[in-house]
């Protein structure tokens, strides 16, 4: 693996390999002292032109927890404001001597561009609606460390499909490691062409709730257009939110995620969002280990520019 | 690539090495009450506990048994290939007790070397010794084993391999001798 940009043609076995570093790593974190030297020397650069919290520090996190030094760049205090390219930050980051770069930008494909011009591996923290990978390995890690497997699992992902790279991404990640995927939103919210996409689409919340194992909320991307896909945000809460009645008819094992931010009462309420039954807490914390996997792959191998 | 094997150490003689390790190990700790064994991924897992066996044998008291990786330690990581992690994970706290480190072949030393630092990052052991089955020599650090099985003279083009029962059959020492051709 020389780069990190997308989750689509990841086979099972290179999903299964960063899982199953990624469970060291988690043990790794759980020690009384949570860092190993296996990077030192090595220095992560993260260049996110997207507002992040958990993504970012969660980079961060892993990157330190590898001993490995971290480079942050961001536009609001930096020369993109002067107009500097994309191009032109990531040449000189790498000329200070990045020898990784995470990178978070809202054009699709903007990692990639990256990866053209650098010589170094390039991970996509997220490129607009399209892909954000290491969000669905640290949510395979979430589902695999809880139900041991993902084979079988139903998978229920509810809400702005088509303004999610963490539905793409996720959806590609869990169909092949074994779960079933159903995508549940209003038709407007649904990406126009779901013509070869692995997973089953229904309109009605209520419909597919009972046989869920898993319901993923994804919030409305309102910097995306999100809200204008429905006519209001009550009618959205009515028809797509998990409200307390709605946890209440859900099987009794299965359990709810989020990939951050929440807004409470929006798609999820406030008593569901702090249920022992939601993983929220727990992807956070996988997804540090999931991140220091994926670091290892590129970095601690052969042909790495270390 | 032609290879010749030479057998070392037989299944019965594997097994009286590690008797007199587990006899040594006793021997200097007056008893086992205390000490914790951790061996070193691969052979040295099943190694460390075949000796736990043995010492739980003669003094009746069971000895907890860890296992180390050694992959996140290595001085080496960018040239060569990252392979799977195993697990790491040591049953007590190891803090204010003698830990046994065991590893089936020392050779340059950067193993025990990766391992003693990853064994600080574990507690702080109250001392820290070594137990080999095989010491083969061509040591590029300071390091010394404590309890060695068979001192066993080699040149730098052979390789030692130790077989053990749960993943290649039985206990055995083979050297080979590996040619280009």
């Amino acid at each position: 693996m020389r780069h990190l940009l997308t989750i689509e043609g990841m086979s099972r076995a290179d999903l299964e390999d960063i899982l199953d570093l990624a469970d060291e790593f988690v043990e790794v974190l759980e020690r009384p002292i949570p860092k190993v030297p296996t990077l030192r020397g090595a220095t992560v650069a993260t260049l996110f032109f997207e507002p992040s919290t958990r993504t970012r520090l969660s980079f961060e996190r892993a990157a330190k927890a590898l001993s490995a030094d971290v480079l942050t760049f961001s536009p609001g205090t930096s020369s993109v404001t002067k107009g500097e390219s994309l191009k032109d930050t990531a040449l000189t980051l790498r000329a200070m001597g990045a020898d990784l770069m995470v990178v978070r930008h809202s054009a699709t494909g903007a990692a990639h561009r990256v990866a053209q011009w650098v010589d170094v591996p390039v991970i996509n923290a997220g490129d607009g609606a399209h892909q954000h990978p290491t969000q669905a390995i640290l949510d395979a890690l979430t589902l695999r460390r809880h139900f041991g497997k993902l084979d079988g699992l139903h998978v229920g992902i509810v809400g702005d499909i088509r303004h999610s790279r963490v539905a793409r991404s996720g959806l590609q990640a869990f169909s092949t490691l074994g779960a079933r995927v159903t995508l549940i939103a209003p038709p407007t919210l649904l990406p126009r062409d779901l013509a070869g996409w692995p997973v089953d689409v229904a309109n009605d919340f209520d419909d597919v709730l009972p046989q869920l194992d898993v319901v993923y909320l994804l919030r409305i991307q309102q910097e995306r257009g999100g809200t204008t896909g429905f006519t209001s945000l009550p009618e959205y809460v009515r028809r797509f939110g998990l409200d307390d009645s709605r946890f209440a008819r859900l099987r009794p094992e299965a359990v709810v995620m989020h990939p951050g931010p929440m807004n409470r009462g929006v798609e999820i309420s406030p008593q569901v969002a702090d249920s022992p039954r939601t993983l929220i807490l727990d992807q956070v914390r996988n997804g540090v280990a999931a991140r220091m996997a994926v670091l290892f792959r590129l970095l601690a191998s052969p042909g790495a520019e270390r | 690539m032609t290879a010749t094997r030479a057998v070392v150490m037989d299944a019965d003689d594997t097994r009286r090495a590690i008797h007199r390790l587990a006899h040594e190990i006793i021997e200097r700790h007056h008893g086992a009450d205390r000490v914790v064994l951790v061996g070193i991924h691969t052979r040295g897992v099943p190694l460390a506990s075949a000796i736990a066996a043995a010492i739980e044998d003669f003094e009746g008291v069971p000895v907890p048994v860890g296992e180390l990786d050694i992959g996140l330690y290595r001085d080496d990581l960018s040239r060569r290939a990252a392979t799977t992690l195993a697990r790491t994970s040591v049953p007590v706290d190891i803090t204010g007790r003698p830990v046994v480190l065991v590893d089936d072949v020392l050779f340059t030393g950067r193993t025990i070397r990766a391992a003693l630092d990853a064994l600080s990052d574990l507690g702080r052991a109250e001392t820290i010794e070594l137990a080999v089955l095989v010491d083969r020599g061509h040591r590029q650090l300071p390091i010394r084993p404590d309890y060695v099985g068979k001192n066993l003279p080699t040149s730098l083009d052979q390789r030692v391999v130790v077989s053990v029962p749960d993943i290649d059959g039985e206990w055995g020492v083979w050297i080979r001798d590996e040619e280009e051709t």
